[in-house]
């Protein structure tokens, strides 16, 4: 009797193993997080550089959760489960908010299609990327259609800015009488300092309109938009300070060492390099995945940095603007190496574990 | 580790922690350090903390795991049907890491069966079971009124026979660890208690606080530690007040620490206290420090100073299946069941029962279980408590569980290098430094359950260097093995070849003397001759000088007869010793549980065969001596002496068969039956060879009756027995030469990259045996010509008749003809032999083989051209 009723109720639910309890932690409010994390920067973009970067994000997004469902369901898995972990949604956001903000829309999905179904799903899905899919979908797009990913709109203040809604969407899908793009797209400041060949540092602030302030009107405020929403993320312990002080210290220090003043060969303060271009987006957005980088904390801090010279080589010496797509996946490819050589020390270990196995 | 230690000031203090905590820690004294990683689930530990300890009624039954410790499992000291009274041991330490159990109270024992036990695994192992009278009648205890007036080995002996084993979780035997190799320094008292829902050490702390500090005393004592820290987290803020008061003036100090999961593992706490690590595999003690639960100084000190062994423990009841959630002294063996009603379950609700805490306890699926010396909690959970883990999603290797991880490894890798089972990585990644604290998969956002991933991993790793360790050696005594083969064959093979020159020389001579002396004078010599080569193998077999040739020599006609007997009785006894060998053999084979237990079983019953067949000769040759010794008949010898010839052929034969299976049969035992197939191949051939020389044995008599006169037998000795030596040796050449062969055919299938070496070797001794047989093919056909020499010169000579020389002639011809008839036809199946093996043979033998093959086929051809001579 005893031992019918002892097996009753317990029973069904079977020996489990510990931990029987488990913490708050999940996915999706890490993606939701990370989500919540952009939208200062989004704001800023927005502000500066007209609705095109609104739209681009949630076309982008779109086409994104399109490319999850789509692969998904011809994985016969379940795509609400898959769904729910916003990961797609991420990657269509920081594809959005990297591309030109009057980008066509074919562009668009090229570069989030390329990037979710070739570059995440082939691989085998969410954890089994090697490379970050936003950033290789976005340097396809920079391989493949040069001009059309150049064309930054000109800033808020300056002559030709449109902050049109309507034109916006016209433009970047054209059904109706949108604006021409060419007519009013403007090289962005790290375009400019690069074609930059005669003309010293306080000339060319002067001579050209988009610089302003201390790396170029708008640009500052949207790096410092994105800085927020990283500290706010580092905050909610998300991911840790280590890849980003990397990328940015040494951005900082390769800035430092090669800033030969303000002559017309300089190229650029620390200042303006840290404030510049796509530098904070990459180093608290683009950089953190944990996917595709490296694994330990020391690791992390090696895979910034590496970003982070390299960002700074391909700007000062390279054929492109900017280098953030370029250097991750250059990191990305590395951060294998680096986790092999990054092994944190164990408890009651004198040393840390280097290299790969030692075969008996 | 220098680094962490220079903020002494908790980093992650619990922000949210009650004000009192940072207070309890400001007035702490001592230097803390803080723990890597670490994590703060809720605690839940206020539900159990309302009400005292309180004993619950005395169960009807009580079971008694024999196994309630880490180690070798008790062993029972009574029967069934014993009453025994409470504190009376009832089994004892079965060895050194085992720990002795008491009746935990007065009764009589029902029974000793298997019954369910707490364990992660559900398993049912042997209890003592114990129906309580009721009356609760000690046994005669011996307290010791002073401890410091005994030694400690004294107190030692005393913890051991009280059964005592750490109260923590671990239930490691306590007397091991305070009889440490190593000088202690420093004793640890562990009173933090990290894991959720526990408050047992809380509640003991609170309400037995002198005990706690008077065993530290005693432990110290033992020990000889000159210091004691007695470790408690932050959240007990009543037990360390308790604590403190108790442990006033004692050279004990109460440290406490900020409240993070796990602080309370052994290792852990020491880097919290003393901010030092434990060496990856090695013991606190080899840090001079011993780390023990709160409940077993409690434990030890009852047991020195009132005599009372281990037979109840404070467990605490909890879970909101509970209405009256609190802490109990339970006797060891309370089923859960009893203890759960007595505070008041709610069955309905019940959906999970955990034995320990929510970390790291294990869930059950049944309720009459009972409690064991490491039961510190009871968590009769509902649903909404501990809630079904959600599907795991992909691993995004977010880092949070390195973050969590105390022993600083990298759990997201180890995931992933469990799933892909690479022990090489996990091994690299210090899989065995995990402690298992579920940390990790407590954060992981992707719900993954981690530490059941390591545990997983840790036992197939542990299985595979079993396994491994048996394999390597099997393959050094399989090695060992044929290197002492190897050896034995070779000594074998040098004692031949001198044999083999000396017989030459000896027959030289011989025939040298037989040129000169006259027809009638050959006679004798040659037998003296024949009895020689047979006394000196007969020697060479016995291994001793006992019957040496000229001790025979005197005497021919009874030197003979005793030669005879002698080879047969050392064949014989050859045989009955690998009729042992086989029948041990066949023994190990059945003891390891390998497989071709039949083929040995055949092969033994071969073997008895052989001996009885040996017996059978043996006695014979015993008659047909005791005959001669009547009838001093030599005409018989001559007889007698052909059949002693195709025995020794034919044993000869068989000794090379049961070589070669006891070969086969070694090997298939060594090699785990991976060679089957070559072994049935090898067995059969050697039943083969079994049955063609059964023929050879049923020819003599026929061959005897077809011999026609006794005029024509010295003629035929003397052909016959120059020729019979040598065939016996092709013959004996070519069974070794078809084992070669044989052993190739197994090291060709058998071969792998360790085996090359030893393949080598045996391709060369193969090439070697065949160059021998080339010889010995070409002694022989020399040997015809040199007859054909000597038959010419004797029918030339004019002493004897024109008939007479062509009775000599004929007689001969056909005894030769039968042994190249027999020859060819094993040249032939030599050939075929080779073929085969050229079949099966890789790149590298082929050359070899096929030159082998060339040479065997020359033979072959050599063999009819002979005969066709003769005929």
């Amino acid at each position: 009797m005893a031992l019918i009723n002892s097996r009753s109720s317990i029973s069904q639910r079977g020996r489990e193993t510990s931990p029987h309890t488990l913490g708050q932690n999940s996915t999706q409010r890490v993606m939701n997080l990370v989500i919540m994390a952009t939208i200062p920067g989004l704001i800023a973009q927005t502000v500066f550089f007209g609705w095109g970067t609104l739209i681009n994000v949630l076309w982008c997004s779109l086409i994104a959760m399109g490319c999850e469902a789509a692969v998904v369901s011809l994985r016969k898995r379940s795509v609400s489960f898959y769904l729910s972990d916003c990961s797609a949604l991420v990657t269509g956001l920081l594809l959005g908010l990297a591309l030109p903000p009057f980008a066509p829309w074919w562009l668009s999905l090229v570069a989030v299609s390329f990037g979710m179904v070739i570059g995440k799903h082939l691989y085998g899905g969410l954890g089994q990327n090697p490379f970050n899919p936003a950033m290789l979908g976005y340097v396809l797009v920079l391989i493949s259609f040069p001009q059309e990913m150049t064309t930054w709109l000109p800033p808020l203040g300056l002559e030709g800015h449109n902050n049109s809604l309507t034109d916006a969407l016209f433009t970047i899908f054209p059904l109706g009488q949108g604006v021409s793009v060419d007519a009013i797209s403007m090289a962005t400041p790290l375009d400019v300092l690069r074609e930059n060949k005669s003309l010293t540092i306080n000339e060319l602030w002067e001579a050209n309109p988009v610089f302003d302030g201390l790396a170029g009107r708008g640009w500052m405020w949207v790096n410092l938009a994105y800085l927020a929403g990283g500290v706010f993320l580092i905050w909610r312990k998300v991911f840790t300070w280590h890849a980003p002080v990397g990328m940015l210290a040494a951005i900082a220090v390769m800035a430092t060492l090669f800033w030969s003043g303000t002559g017309s060969d300089s190229h650029g303060s620390p200042l303006f390099h840290l404030l510049s271009g796509a530098t904070m987006l990459g180093a608290f957005f683009i950089i953190t995945d944990p996917v595709s980088g490296a694994t330990s904390n020391r690791g992390r801090l090696i895979f910034g940095a590496g970003v982070g010279v390299m960002v700074y080589v391909i700007r000062a010496w390279g054929g492109y603007p900017d280098g953030v797509a370029f250097a991750t996946l250059l990191m990305n490819m590395a951060a294998p190496t680096i986790d092999y050589y990054t092994q944190p020390r164990t408890y009651g270990h004198r040393k840390a574990n280097k290299g790969l196995p030692k075969k008996d | 580790m220098n680094a962490i230690a220079k903020s002494p000031a908790p980093q992650h203090l619990d922000t949210q922690s009650h004000v009192s905590r940072s207070q309890v820690i400001a007035s702490s004294e001592r230097k803390i350090w803080p723990l890597t990683g670490g994590v703060h689930p809720e605690e839940n530990k206020h539900q159990s903390t309302g009400c005292p300890v309180s004993v619950p009624p005395l169960p009807k039954t009580l079971v008694l795991p024999l196994s309630q410790h880490a180690g070798a499992p008790a062993d029972p000291i009574i029967s069934v049907g014993d009453q025994v009274l409470k504190g009376q041991m009832i089994a004892k330490a079965s060895g050194f890491v085992s720990a002795a159990l008491h009746a935990p109270t007065s009764g009589i024992i029902t029974a000793i069966e298997n019954r369910p036990i707490p364990h992660a695994s559900g398993m049912y192992d042997l209890c003592i079971i114990l129906d309580t009278d009721g009356q609760d009648q000690w046994c005669e205890l011996a307290p010791v009124a002073d401890y410091r007036q005994l030694s400690s080995e004294e107190l030692v002996e005393k913890v051991r026979n009280a059964g005592i084993s750490g109260m923590g979780g671990a239930g490691f035997p306590t007397a091991i660890k305070l009889a440490p190799n190593t000088t202690i320094n420093t004793l640890i008292l562990n009173g933090t208690e990290c894991e959720p829902y526990i408050t047992a050490d809380d509640m003991l702390m609170r309400e037995k606080a002198e005990a706690v500090i008077q065993g530290a005393e005693i432990l110290q004592y033992m020990l000889g530690a000159q210091e004691c820290l007695i470790g408690i987290e932050d959240n007990k803020p009543e037990a360390i007040s308790a604590m403190r008061k108790a442990a006033t003036g004692k050279n004990i100090y109460i440290v406490v620490f900020p409240t993070i999961y796990p602080s309370g593992g052994e290792k852990q706490l020491i880097q919290i206290l003393t901010g030092q690590e434990v060496p990856s595999g090695k013991l606190p003690a080899d840090l001079g420090m011993v780390v023990q639960n709160v409940g077993t100084a409690v434990s030890v000190k009852e047991a020195i100073l009132e005599g009372k062994p281990l037979i109840s423990r404070i467990t605490t009841l909890t879970g909101d299946a509970l209405a009256t959630p609190q802490n109990v002294d339970a006797l060891i063996g309370t089923l859960a069941e009893d203890l759960l009603h007595y505070a008041a379950l709610k069955e309905s609700e019940l959906a999970t029962l955990v034995f320990g805490g929510p970390m790291m306890g294990f869930s059950v699926d049944r309720m009459d279980i009972p409690v064991i010396k490491t039961s510190n909690c009871l968590i009769a959970a509902t649903q909404d408590e501990f809630p079904d883990a959600p599907d795991a999603q992909a691993c995004i290797r977010c880092g949070h569980c390195a973050e969590a991880c105390p022993s600083s490894l990298l759990p997201q890798q180890l995931y992933w290098h469990a799933k892909a089972e690479n022990h090489e990585q996990l091994m690299h990644h210090n899989l065995f430094d995990c402690i298992e604290c579920g940390a990790c998969s407590f954060v992981c956002p992707s719900s993954i359950p981690l530490v059941q991933y390591y545990r997983a991993s840790k036992g197939a790793i542990r299985t595979q260097e079993a396994k491994h360790a048996k394999s390597e050696r099997s393959k050094q005594r399989y090695e060992g093995r044929l290197a002492r083969l190897e050896q034995e064959k070779a000594e074998k093979e040098a004692k031949r070849k001198a044999n083999a020159e000396r017989a030459a020389k000896l027959k030289a001579a011989k025939a040298a003397e037989n040129t000169e002396s006259d027809a009638k004078a050959e006679e004798d010599p040659i037998q003296a001759a024949i009895a020689r080569a047979k006394a000196r193998k007969a020697a060479a077999a016995a291994g001793s000088s006992e019957s040496t040739p000229a001790r025979q020599e005197p005497s021919a006609p009874s030197q003979q007869l005793s030669a005879k007997q002698k080879e047969l009785k050392v064949q014989l006894s050859m045989a009955k010793a690998q009729a042992k060998k086989t029948e041990r053999a066949l023994a190990a084979a059945e003891a390891s549980g390998n497989g071709d237990i039949e083929q040995l079983k055949s092969n033994l019953q071969m073997l008895n065969d052989q001996v009885t067949k040996l017996q059978q000769s043996f006695d014979e040759s015993a008659q047909s001596d005791a005959a001669n010794d009547s009838n001093k008949n030599k005409s018989a010898k001559p007889v007698l002496s052909d059949d002693e010839k195709k025995r020794k052929v034919e044993l000869a034969m068989a000794k090379a068969a049961l070589k070669k299976a006891e070969r086969a049969l070694a090997e298939a035992v060594e090699s785990n039956n991976e060679s089957t197939e070559s072994f049935q191949q090898a067995v059969d051939e050697c039943q083969a060879k079994i049955k063609s020389l059964e023929v050879v044995v049923l020819a003599p008599p026929a061959e005897t009756a077809i011999t026609p006169s006794a005029d024509a037998k010295p003629s035929a000795k003397k052909a016959k027995a120059p020729l019979s030596d040598e065939a016996k040796k092709l013959k004996i050449e070519s069974a070794m030469a078809n084992a070669a062969v044989k052993k190739l055919q197994r090291a060709i299938t058998s071969a792998s990259d360790d085996e090359l070496e030893t393949l080598k070797q045996q391709l060369v001794e193969a090439q070697q045996k065949a160059a021998e047989m080339q010889q010995a093919l070409d002694n022989l056909t020399n040997g015809n010509v040199g007859e054909a020499a000597v038959e010419s010169s004797v029918s030339e000579t004019p002493s004897a008749g024109v008939s007479a020389s062509a009775k000599k002639a004929k007689a001969p011809l056909s005894d030769e003809a039968k042994k190249l008839k027999i020859e060819s036809a094993m040249a032939n199946a030599a050939v075929k032999k080779l073929q085969r093996a050229i079949a099966s043979a890789g790149e590298d033998e082929l050359d070899t083989l096929k030159q082998q093959l060339a040479e065997a086929e020359q033979k072959a051809a050599d063999m009819k051209q002979a005969l066709e001579i003769l005929s």
